[in-house]
């Protein structure tokens, strides 16, 4: 599973504070404990918002773990690391 | 309506659900959100579904369904039955179905968020279809999804406010609340019109009432209606049209028995009158209501009867034992009975039946046996709201109704009168026994018929075998009488006009007998006279001859002694 290419999904909606503020949370946490073993992708609804129907959207910004399986999902600023982490369930693995 | 009619009207937009534009005055607010709350089993889904169809079929305006509770699949295949064929709406591009899944295990809270998601993908949906109508079904599904209750309000207001600026008309759906229209308590505040549905069981029977809350910007009915949610999709039930308007006619129809006819001055009842039949049991209520269906089918119009006691087979049997053949009638298509027990149905459900039927056969005449059953599915004030409700229907549709009902004995007036009832027909036909020394004879009445003059007599009538007969008012000393009395009457009748026949004979006999008395004195006299006349004839002639004689005699005497003629002279002239 450690070996697994995590990919993650943001969804956000145009360059709001909170948005901005979740993808460099975002970056920030996957650099330190993901590093070289994630994709991440950054979706704007705004500009394809024939996308949110996919991953069930409602609440921006949305963090959507996609791989490894179970889907997940954060909401939110991503503020608090010790949720996004426990959220992701990256903690775990790094135990491993 | 009040208002001056330059001013613009708000601008609404009909649902095309049978009743509720009725009562909405045009239908929702157009281009504004409207809530419908309720509890369970309401039917909120499928009202909002209802309004989306409609509004594709009937208004050609796109409609978007975002759904919390039900999947699409699940949502098309709850509508089918309806007769919505969502999948064939969606494939078209006329409608949108969008699956919203809130689950809360599912999704990690972490730091400040929004529901913009929500927002895009309402706007997509609506923006690639040209959606016009928007149905959320359920949007407090979002309470049990998100935690942060303070950004949903939030949220939940800048929708509908973000709804109102899209310009689209929106249905959003709620729960019933403890004690509030709605769980959060919010919902009604932020929508423009406001409708609650109820489920309210009483007496074993459900009712489904619809009532407009609030409706910013527009008269409304305030009342409960009835709604029913029938094959055909929801169906609201006004309580009354709100006006008293409809045609007239002066055409008068018979009610099939003659002799009734005669009551009524213009012989008959007016077309789409209704008339009420009361009686104790046994009256022959029935039978007069089938006689006036099957008048009715004579003249070639169709006619519908509700029946409630009997199935169409025993009334057909049982009124042919009164020389009145239903079954031809029903064969050729002119006469349907429907018959049903009272206790099957709400009464919301028998109205809405009898609606639909009348819209399916569209007959001239309706005829329900009886209307007093129905007391049993509903209280007194129910069924009049319902009979009101019917009566009012039956006359716009120009229908002449003829209602029978059974009233106990003693104070059968009073208790139509609390029904409420009589003040609603036309006509009020009243058939009760008639007890008097050991038998019971059925006389009929009228109570009131508006706008014609009738009779003020009790009539006794038969049921005989050839149908219902009036018989002619006998009067006797102590007024009309009836049954052995009439006979008795009769009787006696007879016996006099015997009695004086024969006196008129006797009369007759004794002038004859005067005259041959006097024909024989005549005879007598005449006899008389002849005799007499004889006699002085005879007399007469002897008296000539004598003369003759003696007036021989002088001349042979003359003719002997010619010697002095002044003696000849002077006795000629003594003998002549």
């Amino acid at each position: 599973m450690d070996e697994e290419t995590w990919e993650l999904r943001l969804y956000v909606a145009g360059q709001t504070v909170k948005s901005v503020t979740a993808l460099a949370n975002l970056k920030k946490y996957c650099e330190e404990h993901l590093s070289g073993r994630y994709r991440l992708e950054v979706i704007d609804l705004l500009q394809h918002p024939q996308l949110a129907e996919g991953d069930q959207i409602l609440a921006i910004p949305t963090l959507v773990r996609k791989v490894p399986s179970p889907i997940r999902k954060i909401i939110g600023d991503l503020s608090n690391q010790e949720r996004v982490l426990v959220g992701l369930d990256i903690r775990s693995g790094l135990h491993k | 309506m009040t208002a001056a009619p330059a001013l613009p009207q708000l601008p609404k937009a009909p649902t095309g659900i049978d009743g509720l534009d009725e009562i909405t005055n045009g239908g929702l607010p157009l281009g504004r959100p409207t809530l419908l709350c309720g509890s369970a089993g309401c039917g909120k889904t499928l009202m909002s579904v209802e309004f989306l169809v409609r509004g594709i079929q009937e208004f050609d305006e796109p409609g978007v369904l975002m759904a919390f509770e039900e999947t699409a699949d699940e949502l098309a295949a709850n509508v089918t039955s309806l007769g919505f064929d969502l999948k064939q709406l969606v494939a078209d591009k006329k409608l949108r179905l969008d699956h919203v899944h809130v689950d809360r295990s599912e999704i990690e809270e972490t730091g400040e968020y929004d529901l913009e998601g929500l927002f895009i993908r309402l706007g997509y949906a609506i923006d690639s279809i040209g959606a016009k109508r928007v149905v959320l079904d359920t949007i407090e599904s979002l309470f049990s999804g998100f935690s942060n209750q303070a950004v949903l309000r939030s949220e939940i207001r800048r929708l509908f406010r973000w709804l109102k600026d899209k310009g689209v008309t929106t249905i959003i759906t709620a729960e019933r609340g403890e004690g509030s229209l709605t769980r959060q308590g919010l919902e009604e505040y932020v929508s423009d019109c406001v409708i609650l549905l109820d489920n309210r069981v009483i007496n074993q029977i459900t009712t489904r009432r619809l009532r407009i809350v609030k409706y910013r910007g527009s008269i409304h009915g305030t009342n409960e209606y009835p709604y029913l949610i029938t094959e055909d999709g929801i169906s609201v039930l006004p309580v009354t049209s709100l006006k008293l308007e409809h045609e007239v006619s002066n055409e008068v129809v018979s009610t099939g028995v003659p002799g009734l006819d005669e009551m009524f001055k213009s012989r008959g009842l007016y077309r789409g009158s209704s008339t009420l039949i009361t009686g104790t049991a046994g009256t022959a209520k029935t039978t007069l209501a089938a006689a006036f269906s099957a008048e009715s089918c004579r003249r070639g119009e169709r006619c519908l009867y509700f029946a409630f006691e009997e199935s169409p087979q025993q009334l057909i049997r049982n009124m042919q034992s009164v020389g009145m053949d239903l079954q031809p009638f029903v064969e050729q298509g002119l006469l349907h009975i429907e018959a049903s027990r009272p206790t099957l149905n709400g009464l919301e459900q028998h109205l809405v039946t009898i609606h639909k039927l009348i819209g399916q056969y569209q007959p001239r005449t309706v005829v329900i046996d009886p209307i007093s059953n129905l007391v049993s599915v509903g209280s007194i004030t129910e069924v009049r709201g319902m009979l009101t409700r019917l009566i009012d229907y039956l006359k716009v549709q120009g229908v002449t109704a003829l209602f029978t009902a059974l009233v106990s004995g003693r104070n059968a007036n009073q208790e139509m009168t609390e029904e409420g009832v009589s003040s609603l027909v036309d006509t009020w036909i009243h058939v009760r026994d008639l007890e008097g020394i050991g038998e019971r004879n059925r006389g009929v009445s009228i109570l009131k018929a508006r706008g014609m003059a009738h009779s003020n007599q009790v009539r006794e009538f038969l049921v005989t075998e050839e149908g219902i007969r009036l018989l002619d008012v006998v009067i006797g000393p102590g007024g009309i009488v009836t049954g052995a009395s009439r006979h008795t009457q009769y009787l006696q009748e007879q016996a006099a006009s015997l009695a004086a026949e024969q006196e008129i004979e006797r009369r007759e006999r004794e002038l004859e007998r005067k005259r041959r008395v006097l024909e024989a004195t005549i005879a007598n006299l005449r006899t008389e006279f002849e005799s007499v006349e004889e006699e002085l004839r005879r007399s007469n002639q002897e008296e000539e001859q004598r003369h003759q004689e003696l007036a021989q005699a002088r001349q042979q005497i003359a003719a002997g002694h010619n010697a002095r003629p002044g003696a000849h002279s002077a006795a000629a002239p003594a003998n002549s």
